[in-house]
């Protein structure tokens, strides 16, 4: 293989590995932002089962975030993209013998990372339930609102503002952990990184491109939120 | 409810795919790796080549089917196997007691033995283990090379790294004072700049075949006998037909078949 | 909204909306769970290898030992080195807080993987500068480069941590113990300190749960740690139970850190009680 400048491997095009890294970014993007709105909302139940009055179901929230906040998100993911598939081929087999199952391993990989996600917002959102004073639900309940009227127009808006720095927090962790996801053969920024790494034997190269870029994408997310945040604080100023 | 179970089925629906009814398709799917030159490896522009790559689509031109190639890393290759994501694995899998457990092998379509590579200032002077005792060894932990290492060296350090170039990498900054691998990976690496710095020492002797197997095969799910019938025959007719001598000779200067089995 | 509509409303909707919907789901979800748990107590038993058992348990004992001791061992480096970054990031001074800053979120940016893999890997085609400044022996070893990228990692976190605390004492501790004559560095131990841990205590069993979860990439270095041995076991065993073995280790670990915290928090919050 000829020597080849830094700048030839970082080209766009065929000689160069910009593209095929660039394509990886993508996959982490849409991956995470695939994730957020399920994982947003699975955390916002096991949040509201924690702080329900019925004790089975505060038991059945706890287990869930103890057993996914406990694993490694690896182990959960090894398990889940190796494990699955075995127990779903058994499940299917019983009706159609011939049957392969196949788990797409982007939706495999949003399913895991919603549950870790969703297992980390659940605690955020729990902590802004605690930080709203019963006083706005008796005062929801005293206009006529009906539950449900309460928690959309009265406990949420200010839940989501308690909630955003935390949520900030779970949605950086979830940027990095994509990166896990190269074990199950998605392409995205990592995986494609080190097998440029691999091929080309610049592993040092590839693995700073891939910093610079998870460092690139923490930044626009900083941007991002701090423009919702701002927008968020202005709205209870008025 | 009714609109939670329809969501449900969606779900479902989007994350299964029922692979019914293959044997009619004439696509073969083959899994391999894409990170282990030259056998198999993925390009700057997203292509897969190497001698894996070529001698699959030889087998497929002999079989009179369609190919097409998926790239999956190791760890999960066997059960991507078993899930139906592809119908064989074309990826220099040395044919081992436990794996033959999980899948059927063809027979090998290529048999390179293990070599030991050093510094080129290294005082090593031989391969054994007493000549090896308190060094550092490297080697790739998915490999026979591995299990071999870690059984006989068992007065060495022995290194595990996710793949060859790491523990190349390794020899070549003085971490390791040998590295186990296969011959060819390792040639290949020492021809180009990167392996100036070491040279081979030599092969370790005897290489049991219950460690390293008989060579690498090509991976089937267990049972489908037919797939591998029609693979072994293939692989005997482009040996005969010269298509074999003809790729093996593009990537190799000398004969990696190994001996008639 | 009219009177009329007020007064037909003479009480609110009832807290708890009774038990059958919330206890259905609840009953549902717990059973759900505990069918899950006697399914893999189950495959567990009906897959038992006691070769498997025999062949991985030691290693797996190892890696257990590896793994905590990486941890521990990069916690109390990190906690030192935390201190200046926590002390840049409250710094009035504009170039040292800006430095702590961009430390901080250099290493919380971006994954760790990435971090572990750059320091070892990169670092090692430094050899000759390294020699030449005496440290190649520290950066030689797989597990000191370990250590060193953790630490730097966690030190971050723990810095954020250790300001988040200190910032949440109220100004007029700090006032009220230099009105009395306290100096700064005796303020911050006597004063400040003693508040702080208690606001830090859960986070800082927090951070060190996620070492212990981080900890499992530490295989990509050649440190052989519990998730690298299960690793190996399944790539030589292809049997899933390698990593249903692990997963139960890394639960009861982190159960038990996660009651030892609480069990601390609730002896150091004594006095708060009441």
């Amino acid at each position: 293989m000829p020597a080849q400048s830094i700048w030839t491997l970082l080209s766009w095009g065929p000689d160069g590995w910009s593209d095929d890294i660039a394509s990886g970014v993508l996959v982490t993007i849409a991956l995470a932002l695939a994730t957020l709105p399920i994982g947003l909302v699975i955390g916002f139940f096991v949040a509201f089962a924690k702080q329900s009055q019925e004790p089975s179901l505060r038991l059945a929230a706890n287990i869930y975030t103890t057993v996914f906040r406990g694993l490694p998100e690896l182990v959960t993911l090894f398990l889940f993209f190796f494990g699955m598939p075995l127990l779903l081929q058994y499940v299917v087999r019983l009706f159609e013998p011939e049957a392969t199952v196949d788990v797409n391993s982007f939706i495999a990989g949003m399913i895991v990372l919603s549950l870790i996600f969703s297992s980390y917002a659940s605690e955020v959102f729990l902590s802004a339930f605690r930080a709203i004073p019963k006083g706005q639900y008796e005062g929801g309940y005293a206009i006529g609102l009906s539950k449900w009227q309460t928690m959309r127009l009265v406990i949420l808006p200010q839940l989501l503002r308690i909630a955003f720095p935390g949520l900030e927090n779970c949605w950086l962790s979830l940027l990095k952990d994509t990166s896990l996801v190269s074990v199950v053969n998605l392409a995205e920024t990592l995986r494609n990184a080190g097998v440029a790494a691999r091929v080309t034997k610049h592993s040092f190269l590839f693995y700073s491109v891939a910093a610079l870029v998870f460092l690139v994408l923490a930044v626009l997310s900083s941007i991002a939120t701090g423009y919702i945040l701002r927008s968020l604080g202005r709205r209870e100023a008025r | 409810m009714r609109i939670a179970l329809r969501i449900a089925l969606a779900a479902s629906a989007a994350l299964l795919t029922l692979g019914v009814a293959q044997a009619q398709e004439k696509t073969l799917r083959i899994g391999t790796e894409g990170a282990y030159p030259p056998f198999n490896n993925l390009t700057s522009d997203g292509q897969l080549v190497g001698f894996d790559i070529d001698i699959a689509k030889a087998l497929c031109d002999e079989m009179k089917v369609k190919c097409t190639f998926v790239a999956q890393d190791w760890d999960g290759i066997i059960p991507a196997l078993q899930a139906g994501k592809f119908d064989a694995i074309v990826a220099s899998m040395s044919i081992t007691p436990e794996r033959q457990e999980k899948v059927d092998f063809t027979h090998k379509y290529y048999n390179t033995p293990s070599a030991i590579a050093v510094p080129k200032d290294s005082p090593l002077k031989g391969v054994t283990k007493a000549d090896l005792a308190g060094k550092n060894i490297g080697v790739a932990t998915t490999t026979t090379h591995f299990n071999y290492a870690s059984k006989t060296y068992t007065d060495s350090t022995i290194k595990g790294y996710p793949s060859s170039p790491e523990e190349q990498a390794d020899l070549a900054n003085g971490r390791l004072d040998a590295i186990e691998d296969d011959i060819v990976v390792l040639q290949q690496w020492l021809d180009s700049p990167d392996g100036a710095c070491c040279k081979i020492l030599g092969q370790p002797s005897p290489q049991p075949v219950e460690i390293f197997g008989p060579g690498a095969g090509i991976a089937v799910r267990k049972g489908e006998t037919d797939l591998v019938n029609k693979l072994n025959e293939a692989i005997d007719a482009i040996r005969k037909n010269g298509k074999y001598k003809e790729i093996n000779d593009k990537y190799f200067k000398f004969d990696v078949y190994g001996a008639e089995s | 909204m009219s009177v009329s509509q007020a007064i037909a409303i003479d009480k609110p909707p009832p807290q708890a909306r009774g038990w059958p919907r919330a206890r259905f789901v609840g009953y549902g979800l717990v059973g759900l769970w505990v069918l899950f748990g006697i399914g893999i107590v189950a495959y567990l038993v009906h897959a038992w290898n006691a070769e498997f058992f025999a062949r991985y348990a030691p290693a797996y004992l190892q890696g257990l030992g590896t793994t905590l001791s990486l941890v521990t061992i990069s916690m109390v480096t990190g906690a030192i080195l935390s201190l200046p970054v926590a002390y840049g990031r409250m710094s009035k001074n504009k170039f040292l807080s800006g430095l702590a800053y961009c430390y901080v979120y250099f290493f919380r940016g971006t994954p760790l993987l990435v971090q572990t893999y750059l320091v070892y890997y990169g670092v090692g085609s430094f050899r000759p500068e390294l020699q030449s400044v005496g440290l190649w022996w520290f950066f030689r070893e797989a597990f000191y480069c370990g250590v060193f990228a953790f630490s730097l990692n966690t030190a971050a976190y723990q810095a954020e941590i250790l300001r988040g605390a200190i910032e949440s004492v109220p100004r007029g501790q700090w006032e009220g113990a230099a009105s009395l004559g306290l100096h700064k560095l005796q303020t911050l131990r006597k004063v400040i300190m003693p508040q702080a841990i208690i606001v830090a205590l859960r986070p800082y069993g927090n951070e060190l749960i996620l070492m212990i979860k981080a900890s499992a990439i530490v295989a990509i270095i050649t440190v052989y740690d519990l998730m690298g041995n299960a690793k190996l076991a399944y790539a030589k065993s292809f049997d899933i139970q390698a990593y249903i073995w692990v997963a139960m280790v890394y639960l009861v670990l982190v159960e038990i850190l996660r009651h030892g915290v609480e069990w601390i928090e609730r002896r150091i919050t004594i006095h708060l009680k009441r």
